[in-house]
């Protein structure tokens, strides 16, 4: 029974509507300006800033000096010289190609290595603690033995590049074999997978989007050692060519280097981040 | 000696050090069969699929398997990297004819409604296609027996039940022997031919139900319903039994 005395509010539950909100669209054509705008903004406003402050004077004397801050209209008018004598060509060609070379033997034999040490307990009781041992070990202290054993030039730079970043990469590799569900080998069993089958087709593809994320990690630490490898075990490069810059004083010529060296490094990152693109990998970084 | 069977434990222990979880166990399931294990959760179920898939060897007794065996998972059990294709296609790799490889795939994708999703990934579907496909995968190409490991219970109550009826009706297309570990009564008295109700650890066989009405079983078919009514009682899950335990604590 439904008492009609009792206060109306508590019989009749209120029900309010709530209206329909319409989100705020914004046109994925707008959020792409945006997208390329703010960078833009953020960049114009540090060449600003890099510009105004070899300007500055206090009580008359500049707050830096031309040399120690060179600015950016210098950096500028220094490209078509280097251009012109083919230097910054030759200088970028050589350090891509140490990196490519040293980068791809330590894929080619660090991947492989940290299969083996995954899969097998005794390999890991064998030879981790020295992948440990090394893979702290700074690549730089490396350099004089790089450069005694293998002269100045390619072979040294290679040499540290790939102490730099074959380490890491086996390392990861090994963590993320860890990582395989137990499940996938035992339908792997049940699926008549074994031996070279079973790590071609199962561990593999398994870990492979953990491996493309540490080959883009170890890719970046990898352009860092070239530079300095070149500054010391090398004749041409980006990194002795900031060497060169620097004893002649052209800081100048320091700055350009220096871009150029970042501008690569995104671009090689954006050349890896392509792998997580393939099909068999996004599962990957989905979920 | 009977050799009509397809799976036999003879005396079957297992421990985990010193931790008896299977206590001379013997069991034999005989061709065709739908065997369902219930029992109370740690009470060995997993242990014993484990022995059985040979995943696990037993400390003593043998196992015994004719045929070929092969396992659904509860979750994880499809290679992420590869399509739906190529995940149902893992269970043909004996095949080596192209040709019947291809017509089989086309059957199998038809048999669990999903040829528009043959070329998604596993991320890209819900959880019950992936237990779908998991189910064409194990009943594809020459296969025997399926374990089931808890096949269902990562998914919700309603696809739960949608999938029950899906299994009956793969089965019926492709007959099989099954042995299905759940901790679902339902499941149990709605797809078994046979239940063995699980003591607490170490795992014994505590009771044992036939089950002869046709597959598929409605939840509310009065043989289901008895059937849930004794297993509960057997796990020691009716009502008498929880007034009986309160009564001796007040004591």
């Amino acid at each position: 029974m439904i008492d009609e005395k009792a206060p109306h509010e508590t019989l009749t539950p209120e029900i309010r509507t709530r209206p329909f909100e319409k989100k705020k669209q914004g046109s994925p054509k707008r959020f792409d300006i945006a997208s390329l705008l703010l960078p833009l903004l953020v960049l114009g406003l540090v060449l600003a800033v890099w510009a105004i402050v070899p300007t500055l004077k206090i009580r008359g004397h500049p707050l830096v000096e031309d040399y120690a801050l060179p600015p950016p209209l210098t950096v500028l008018q220094s490209i078509p010289d280097e251009v012109h004598t083919g230097r910054l060509f030759s200088d970028t060609v050589a350090s891509l190609f140490r990196i490519g070379a040293g980068f791809s033997l330590a894929v080619a034999l660090g991947v492989p290595l940290g299969l083996w040490l995954g899969s097998r307990r005794s390999v890991r009781a064998a030879l981790l603690p020295g992948v440990n041992f090394f893979r702290n070990l700074s690549p730089l202290a490396w350099i004089p033995f790089a450069i005694l054993w293998f002269g100045i030039g390619d072979p040294a730079a290679i040499f540290l590049i790939f102490m730099a970043s074959f380490f890491p990469l086996a390392m990861a590799t090994m963590a993320a074999v860890a990582t395989i569900p137990v499940v996938h080998f035992r339908v792997a069993k049940d699926y008549g997978f074994q031996g070279r089958e079973l790590l071609l087709h199962v561990t593999l593809p398994a870990i492979l989007p953990q491996v493309i994320t540490a080959l883009r990690v170890t890719a970046g630490v990898a352009w860092i050692v070239v530079v300095a490898a070149e500054m010391v075990g090398c004749k041409d490069g980006l990194g002795y060519g900031i060497y060169d810059a620097r004893s002649a004083l052209r800081l100048d010529l320091v700055a350009l280097y220096m871009i150029i060296i970042g501008l690569l490094g995104i671009g090689l990152d954006r050349l890896l981040s392509q792998l997580t693109r393939l099909p068999g990998v996004r599962w990957g970084y989905e979920r | 000696m009977n050799d009509n069977f397809a799976l036999r434990l003879d005396h079957v222990s297992r421990d985990f050090g010193g931790l008896p979880v299977l206590d001379d166990l013997s069991l034999t399931i005989t061709p065709g069969e739908f065997v369902v294990l219930v029992g109370p959760s740690g009470c060995g179920k997993t242990t014993l699929l484990n022995v059985l898939s040979g995943a696990l060897a037993p400390s003593s007794g043998t196992v015994t398997t004719q045929g070929v065996l092969r396992t659904v998972y509860q979750h994880d059990g499809l290679f992420p990297w590869l399509t739906v294709r190529d995940n149902i296609g893992l269970g043909l790799r004996g095949l080596t004819d192209k040709e019947a490889k291809a017509r089989e795939l086309a059957e199998l994708l038809a048999l669990i409604r999903l040829e528009e999703f043959a070329g998604h990934y596993p991320h890209q579907l819900s959880g019950g296609m992936r237990q779908r496909v998991e189910l064409a995968r194990a009943l594809a190409g020459r296969s025997d027996i399926l374990l089931l490991d808890e096949p269902f219970s990562a998914l919700d109550y309603q696809t739960r039940l949608r999938l029950r009826r899906e299994l009956a009706r793969l089965l019926a297309l492709r007959p099989r022997t099954v042995v299905f570990v759940t901790h679902d009564i339902e499941e149990a008295a709605q797809l078994a031919d046979r239940v063995l109700v699980l003591s607490e650890r170490p795992a014994q066989v505590k009771t044992e139900l036939l089950l002869t009405t046709p597959r598929p079983r409605d939840l509310t078919d009065p043989s289901v319903v008895e059937a849930m009514g004794r297993i509960i009682h057997d796990l020691g899950l009716a009502e008498s039994d929880f007034e009986l335990r309160e009564k001796n604590l007040g004591e």
